[in-house]
């Protein structure tokens, strides 16, 4: 009798895990954007939930007014919010680029209430179910008792692959290695020769194409698409990234995932009205101990 | 007059501005000439200039951005509103009452401040304005939760249910949970909130101009010098982040007397309304105290102006809010303004008149 | 120069208070001016676009076939963001505007909120959807709809009554009003009639989007019944994920659920068996819900849902206090007001959310809720 209750218990515990890390999946693709941006550019984007939003409308739209199949909606979807990130940048943040950083900030929150307030006009305010862009059926474990989403182990993998793209971009070519002086040192990497307004206007398009790929995920993953979709796991999404460490790419990944996982747990084990409360304390207590987040860089102090 | 020291001139500005607004409003509502819009907006106007000019003394003037400043406005005004009610049928007089309950609200929002300041304000950037708002999202996470009862027995407190308050027959449920507190006593008025709102100008003003203040900016400036001459860092930030906190809590207070009812919602206490009041501090410029009281007051009376507009209200608020950013922080924009300004226009015909 | 921007701005701003006033002092009129207030942008806009729409179509109707004693309808609506200090805001321009009854608000904190102040002013209200009981609590506003205990009582006493299930496990949103009130009173309920709770698992607004936590722990204390005291937009995720899970009980809902057939996309399929107490139906055969329902999707392109229908509903029971109350549009508000309030408690309206609701002095509605079971991806009554 017992060992039967405790194998139920094991399994809950791997099914809550297994939820959590399909949470966490989530996150942590909305974290890498907004971890790449703030890398680079310094700049906290509050209008990259919503730039997500913008993506799942475009596959949604995609999907069900054109009728395309999923992949090729996704890549509209890609399209789309690299287009919109760029004139964003140009338009509201460019010109605020030697402004102090809490400027570009304000914008941003006026950029993310702009957007909103838009898709509200065109699409309404009910919600819109969306199609899943994954096809892959759910993996199904021990007798059926754990299931793992098809949309989570793909969002996994996207995850991965564009961490290591990602890495892999900043590491071997031109563009990148300009992108990680300007992330270091934007005075010298000016006096050695690189362009960094372009280099910054390439982050932002990068950042936003990701925002593209992750709308699709996000909404696959929670079918419903309203014109708020887009701001609560955006910021669920930026405290991943500080979690992991903001400006670190595997940071991302592994923040999102931790959050999703803490999330999810606390949920089950201690109490889901204050589950938001203790994901923040577990956050609050991650920072005072690592101040930089889990992966994220030291920077000692300049006199 | 010509002794008078710029920056006191300045401020004395700033008093001015505001106690001109009182008069102007209040002339207008004795002869019957203000709306009810406006009317119902004037308390709100305070709670929020209020807000702003708290926010400024973290971010303008200790230099550190703060994501949860509405936490420390929910918990003013969630102790007051408690307050007011566990007293609501003591008869006790209704501006005493208030008094009181303004002055707790600051009370526990500045303890709140010094509680989660102390491992805050170790913290740097980014990471200090991440921890600040999942402070505001825990209280308001917690104040969700938090049901509190009286009964003859007592007062009962319980983070469950109301059930769960085993309160006798004759009890209330005051703090329902989400539900909040219904029935505040409306004690707020515009001469409480204006006088409230000077109050706080005369305290970050002259907290600007004292030993402390000073102390404060020079950590903003330059933290390792500061240290180096001996300055207690850690002191001094936490004065200004409680003072900051209590102003806060302050306005908690003048809002929830304000309206019958009191939730915790994002919409009021989570970090949108502190991303809001960090608009009004950076729209009316870092340090500048008059400029967050401008700010604030303008911002919070635009949305209203463009009711107009119906469907299009909130498109065009958030297209003027980036013009706004951008009008006044572009370097470029303030290059072409300071070409082509007024002042400019005045000074250089003047140098022509002089030069004939 | 930014010196000079304030005080151009400053300016402008009263210029524009002036502008405004006036209108005020305007006592009567020569149309009925009926002012609602509800959320048209931010989370909560679903809700109040549905009033907004409902409401139109009936004010439409009315001046179409000659108005109320022969005087049109003027109907103005005041976005409130969902938020009470927007919504006093909404409530002050519509008094500048010069509105006699108000048809609001939508949402029920707000609700709350005007309620003080059309009591202060001796304005009549009727909140379409306002459902906590605080909303009535002034004699001068009443209900269309169920007040959150008596849907949360209902509830439990129906499930009792017909044995649709015995452990019973609830999800709710803990960060609603409406979502917690009905959780509450069906706790207590529960008890009462002798139904186990055997899972009461929360979520809150910043919370909801994964429920396979709630959904498991329900699963793991093996409930036969989930009951769903929530809106159907939340509802529709918790389904699928149940059925990802493989957990397959009886949902239970209440008329918040509403709306879950007519979610674009949304596979019927998985609310088959779904129950849900709701007074309102959209795929009722009987001609008033036709034509509302006809007319809503001509004129805005969705299903109504249950806020629309309130808000229609809401406008002819407006239209038949009037006439009871022999109102006449150059009266001032509060005039109206008293003739209206004594009104109410003798009209009985046969709208589409209800047969024959009458109401009491305490402003709460008397009428049955309809509990129904969709089969076949159609509401069906039980």
């Amino acid at each position: 009798m017992t060992r039967i209750a405790g194998r139920e218990k094991v399994m809950s515990f791997l099914n809550y895990l297994i939820s959590g890390l399909s949470l966490g999946s989530v996150y942590a693709i909305i974290a890498l954007g907004y971890t790449m941006v703030y890398g680079i550019a310094k700049m906290l984007n509050f209008a990259h939930g919503d730039v997500i939003m913008v993506g799942g409308f475009a596959v949604y739209m995609s999907m069900n007014a054109l009728g395309l199949n999923p992949i090729l909606a996704v890549i509209v979807s890609i399209i789309v919010c690299t287009v919109l990130g760029i004139v964003i940048e140009k338009v509201a943040y460019k010109p605020l680029r030697k402004a102090t950083p809490l400027a570009v900030l304000i914008t941003a929150i006026g950029v993310s209430y702009f957007l909103q307030n838009l898709a509200l006009l065109i699409f309404g305010s009910d919600a819109k179910l969306f199609t899943s862009v994954v096809n892959i059926k759910a993996i199904s474990l021990a007798n059926g008792q754990i299931t793992i989403t098809g949309e989570t182990i793909v969002t996994i993998v996207v995850c991965i692959i564009i961490m290591v793209v990602l890495s892999l971009f900043i590491k071997k070519t031109k563009a990148g290695q300009a992108m990680l002086a300007v992330s270091e040192d934007k005075e010298a990497a000016e006096l050695m020769g690189i362009n960094v307004n372009k280099t910054i206007s390439l982050t932002f398009a990068i950042g936003s194409g990701l925002a593209g790929i992750a709308g699709a995920l996000l909404c696959s993953a929670y079918p419903t698409l309203t014109p708020y979709t887009g701001s609560m796991p955006g910021i669920k999404a930026f405290v991943a990234a500080v979690f992991g460490g903001i400006g670190s790419i595997p940071g991302a990944l592994i923040g999102g995932l931790l959050l999703g996982v803490i999330e999810n747990l606390s949920k089950a084990y201690i109490s889901s009205q204050m589950a938001d409360a203790i994901v923040f304390s577990v956050l609050i207590i991650v920072l005072l101990v690592k101040p930089t987040g889990l992966l994220g860089k030291k920077i000692s102090e300049k006199v | 007059m010509k002794n008078m020291s710029k920056q006191l001139k300045s401020n004395l500005i700033t008093y001015g501005i505001v106690i001109v607004f009182y008069l102007l409003m209040m002339i207008l509502k004795g002869t019957g000439n203000l709306s009810s819009l406006y009317r119902g907006l004037l308390v709100p106007i305070c709670v929020y200039t209020i807000m702003a000019v708290s926010l400024n003394l973290t971010v303008g003037i200790l230099g550190e951005l703060s994501l949860g400043h509405a936490g420390f406005m929910c918990v003013g005004a969630f102790t007051s509103a408690l307050f007011s009610m566990l007293l609501r049928d003591s008869g006790m007089n209704s501006i005493v009452r208030f008094i009181i309950a303004i002055l707790l609200g600051a009370l526990v929002a500045a303890l709140a401040g010094v509680i989660i300041g102390i491992p805050v304000l170790r913290l740097k950037g980014d990471y200090l304005a991440i921890v600040t708002l999942a402070f505001g999202e825990i209280i308001k996470n917690v104040v969700n939760v938090l049901y509190v009862g009286r009964d003859s027995n007592g007062v009962h407190v319980s983070f469950k249910d109301a059930a769960s308050l085993n309160l006798l027959p004759d009890g209330e449920v005051i703090v329902k949970g989400p539900q909040g507190i219904t029935g505040t006593p409306n004690d707020s008025t515009f001469t409480i909130g204006i006088i409230m709102l000077i109050i706080v100008l005369f305290v970050v003003i002259n907290f600007v101009n004292s030993r402390s203040g000073r102390a404060v900016m020079a950590i903003r400036d330059n933290r390792i010098a500061a240290e180096s001459v001996g300055i207690n860092i850690s002191k001094f930030k936490l004065m200004a982040f409680a003072i900051s906190a209590s102003m806060a809590g302050a306005a908690g207070a003048l809002y929830a007397h304000n309206l019958a009812t009191l939730n915790a919602l994002p919409k009021n206490f989570g970090y949108n309304m502190s991303i809001m009041i960090l608009v009004y501090v950076v729209l009316g410029g870092i340090g500048n105290i008059r400029g967050s009281v401008i700010a604030a007051t303008i911002l919070t009376v635009l949305p209203e102006l463009l009711r107009g507009f119906s469907d299009y209200r909130m498109l065009i608020y958030s297209v003027v809010l980036i013009a706004l950013m951008l009008f006044n922080w572009s370097p470029k924009i303030l290059d072409f303004r300071s070409k082509y300004s007024v002042k400019n226009w005045i000074s250089k015909k003047r140098d022509n008149k002089e030069e004939v | 120069m930014k010196k000079i921007l304030s005080i151009v701005l400053t300016v402008a701003m009263t210029a524009a208070m002036l502008v405004g006033c006036g209108s005020t002092e305007q006592a009567g009129s020569d149309v009925f001016k009926i002012g609602g207030i509800g959320p048209i942008t931010g989370g909560a806009a679903v809700y109040g676009n549905a009033v907004k729409n409902g409401a139109q179509i009936a004010v439409d109707e009315i001046n179409e076939a000659g108005g109320i004693n022969g005087v049109q309808i003027e109907y103005q609506f005041e976005d409130d963001e969902h938020d009470a200090e927007k919504a006093v805001n909404a409530y002050n321009t519509l008094s500048d505007w010069g509105m006699q009854l108000l048809l609001g608000t939508v949402t029920s904190a707000p609700c709350v909120a005007v309620a003080e102040k059309t009591y202060a002013d001796s304005v009549y209200q009727l909140t379409p959807s306002g459902s906590s009981v605080d909303c009535v609590k002034n004699d001068n506003a009443f209900q269309v709809c169920f007040t959150d205990p008596n849907q949360g009582a209902a509830s439990a006493d129906y499930i009792a009554q017909n044995n649709v299930g015995s452990k019973i496990a609830v999800i709710y949103d803990s960060s609603d009003v409406y979502s917690s009130g009905i959780y509450e009173k069906f706790a207590a309920e529960a008890d009462a009639v002798g139904l186990e709770i055997v899972a009461a698992e929360a979520f809150t607004a910043d919370n909801k989007t994964d429920f396979t936590t709630q959904l498991t722990k329900a699963k793991q204390a093996e409930a036969d019944l989930v009951f769903l005291p929530i809106y159907y937009a939340e509802a529709t995720l918790i389904l699928s994920q149940a059925n990802t899970l493989g957990y397959a009980p009886t949902f239970f809902g209440c008329d918040g659920l509403d709306g879950i057939l007519a979610v674009e996309n949304f596979d019927v399929s998985l609310a088959e068996g779904v129950m849900l107490l709701t007074p309102f139906a959209a795929d009722a055969k009987d001609d008033a819900t036709v034509n509302f329902v006809t007319k809503y999707e001509e004129k805005f392109g969705e299903t109504p849902n249950q806020f629309a229908a309130d808000a229609y509903d809401g406008v002819y029971i407006i239209k038949a206090a009037i006439e009871k109350a022999g109102v006449t549009p150059d009266m001032s508000a509060s005039e109206m007001c008293d003739l209206m309030k004594k009104a109410m408690t003798e009209i009985t309206v046969d709208g589409i959310t209800g047969e024959g609701m009458t109401w009491e002095a305490t402003g709460e509605v008397n009428k049955g809720p309809k509990a129904v079971v969709i089969k076949n991806g159609v509401y069906t009554a039980m």
